[in-house]
């Protein structure tokens, strides 16, 4: 297992290997849970689905679009499919099925986005997924929510099989920086409040939250009181939570490992300019351009999806409140 | 053009440095697709050294014959093909899949000199393919494509559209070469997505069907010749039999080969194996 040293924190355990693991457990002895993977278990970890209950998992070859269909005639049954690839090939390939499936028939559809924002570092932009949230977030009914470390990736499985409706969640391939302890409370809708702040609220999801708070340490010592939430629940997204942040800290800097078109950023600011909530804000994201191929860490930095990033960006943030 | 027995020497001598250098690159940058890139080996050597019209001096003359690596995942044989060809130093499979390179993880006409079409994603390749042998016939500049596919590749809806698609519109200058090693990531195709009668199906399908040895550049050559020479207007698919992970006695036939980095200690057996130190 690759080991990963985020500064100061350091997890053990990939979430992709967090997910084949929740998989197991909480599918295992559900005779309901099936588990769809198109030509690449080795990579999402369902793998370990395929070993412990081999009669309800299908590989279906390299055909996403089909996996995805074939899932929409699971859930007509009563059965809760789980589709894997990864999460630009989920969001692309299968968008079809998602739409008229998920979408709009509301069938039990969960797609499951392994290899999310960059972390399938090398291979490059053909296999980054840098829009995958903003093209689900737009599908009518569909839930949207982005893992942000261990813990959360466990309960999203759990949640998963127990709440019915299409899903979408974004996985990562890579080791995150633990925010949670295991036995956390998640709930559908409900952002989680990391670090209390006056002076702006930092609104991440996904490897951002561990990066959020650390930046928030650095704030400290320049004297900026920065508030940290995990929007893990991007749709629905916790408005309520947002808009009193907004309120009483008076600005808010959205960080997500996507485009800065139509994610996390997008659906904040929507909030907030429908509400009349004009404060200042900040978008922590990728360009709208693509990455390139390197290590995670070179990407994460290059492209200004690390702590520094963070910081500056709330302090030019900061900087325009009134 | 026959192929000389000189001539063939040469290539085959190539192809073993190749092979070679991939492993090199793969191993330094301890990420990348090994079995995929030793498999279609032959198959790029001998389309860019024997029956391409290309040129390094001039990679954007619009009167080229097209190469469209479908399986992108092969990039690094692809790139250790088109440095020796001339389009960028040899020097540069150094920089493989390292920030800032020109030789990305999966093929990018924005980056790489030589390169025709940007791939990655499985099941597209053959559909652009299609659309550059009709585009390039409009504009009748003779120019020929070729399009390699791969066992992944071919599991995937969109390659039976496009050959539908391809008959429909004649592509007679479309040929396929299928790098047909029966091996995917998780497993053997025949487990994965079993393929039956492959040469059947392409058939039915309207296609030509050619078979050939995919490590033998004789056999690779007869085969494009005669794919080149039908006169009536239907595409042909090349089913070249191979070997993913070919010339490395421990890669080959494994599809745990498929995307694993290259520890030292394979890396020593594995150049051992291939020579040229
Ligand atoms: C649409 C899509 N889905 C999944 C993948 C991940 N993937 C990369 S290579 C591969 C298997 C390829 O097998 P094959 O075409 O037989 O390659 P070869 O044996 O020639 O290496 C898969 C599933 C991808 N690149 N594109
Ligand atoms: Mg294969």
């Amino acid at each position: 297992m690759p080991r990963r040293n985020w500064g100061a924190i350091e997890m053990a355990k990939a979430i992709r290997e967090v997910y084949g693991e929740a998989l197991v457990k909480y599918g295992r002895d559900n005779p309901d849970v099936v588990v769809l993977d198109a030509d690449v278990s080795a990579s999402t970890r369902t793998a370990l689905f395929q070993a412990a209950c081999p009669e309800r998992f299908f590989n279906v070859g390299v055909a996403e679009a089909n996996m995805a269909a074939m899932a929409a005639g699971f859930a007509s049954v009563g059965k809760i499919p789980f589709i894997n690839s990864f999460a630009t090939f989920v969001t692309t390939l299968a968008l079809l099925p998602a739409r008229i499936f998920g979408s709009y028939s509301k069938l039990n559809v969960k797609f499951m986005g392994a290899y999310g924002g960059l972390s399938d570092a090398y291979d490059g932009p053909s296999h980054h997924a840098i829009e995958d949230v903003a093209i689900m977030r737009a599908l009518p009914n569909f839930r949207v929510y982005v893992a942000s470390d261990e813990a959360l990736t466990d309960w999203l499985v759990k949640h998963a099989i127990e709440s019915e409706g299409p899903m979408y969640i974004r996985l990562s391939r890579d080791v995150f920086p633990s925010v949670y302890g295991s036995d956390t409370a998640f709930e559908d809708g409900n952002g989680k409040v990391l670090r209390d702040g006056k002076d702006v609220t930092i609104v991440a999801c996904g490897v951002m939250v561990g990066f959020a708070l650390e930046a928030a340490k650095a704030l400290a010592l320049e004297g900026i009181d920065a508030k940290v939430v995990d929007m893990f629940t991007i749709k629905p997204l916790d408005e309520e939570l947002l808009l009193v942040s907004a309120r009483t800290t008076g600005a808010v800097v959205t960080a997500e490992e996507h485009s800065v078109v139509g994610g996390l950023g997008g659906a904040a600011a929507e909030t907030l300019a429908a509400a009349g909530t004009l404060v200042p804000m900040g978008f922590v994201g990728l360009a709208d351009c693509h990455a390139e191929c390197g290590s995670y860490k070179e990407l994460l930095s290059k492209y200004r999806l690390d702590v520094s990033a963070l910081v500056a960006k709330v302090r030019e943030t900061v900087g325009r409140k009134g | 053009m026959g192929l000389t027995a000189e001539r063939k020497a040469y290539l085959e001598k190539l192809c073993g440095k190749f092979r070679r250098d991939v492993v090199d690159a793969l191993y330094k940058a301890q990420t990348g697709h090994p079995g995929g890139s030793l498999s279609v080996c032959e198959i790029l050597t001998t389309l860019y050294f024997e029956k391409a019209n290309v040129d390094p001096q001039n990679p954007e003359k619009p009167d080229r014959d097209r190469i469209v690596l479908c399986k992108g995942h092969a990039a690094p044989m692809l790139y250790r093909v088109l440095a020796e060809k001339g389009f960028f130093p040899v020097e540069e499979m150094k920089t493989l899949r390292r920030l800032n390179t020109r030789l990305q993880g999966h093929p990018s006409v924005k980056h790489t000199p030589g390169v025709d079409l940007s791939t990655g994603p499985l099941g597209a390749g053959l559909s652009a393919a299609l659309g550059m042998a009709l585009g390039l016939r409009l504009s009748k500049t003779g120019a020929r494509v070729y399009a390699v596919l791969g066992d992944g590749d071919v599991n995937e809806g969109m390659v039976w559209e496009a050959c539908m698609s391809a008959v429909k519109f004649k592509a007679d200058n479309l040929v396929a070469i299928y790098d047909w090693n029966r091996v995917q990531l998780d497993g053997k195709s025949a487990d994965i997505m079993p393929q039956g009668d492959m040469e059947a199906k392409f058939s039915a399908f309207g296609w030509r069907c050619l078979t050939c040895g995919g490590h033998d550049i004789k056999s690779l050559c007869d085969a494009i010749d005669k794919a080149n020479a039908y006169p009536d207007g239907r595409p042909v698919m090349i089913l070249a039999d191979t070997v993913k992970g070919k010339g490395v006695s421990f890669m080959e036939g494994q599809n745990t080969w498929h995307g694993k980095a290259i520890s030292e200690a394979d890396h020593k057996r594995a150049a051992a194996e291939l020579g040229g130190d």
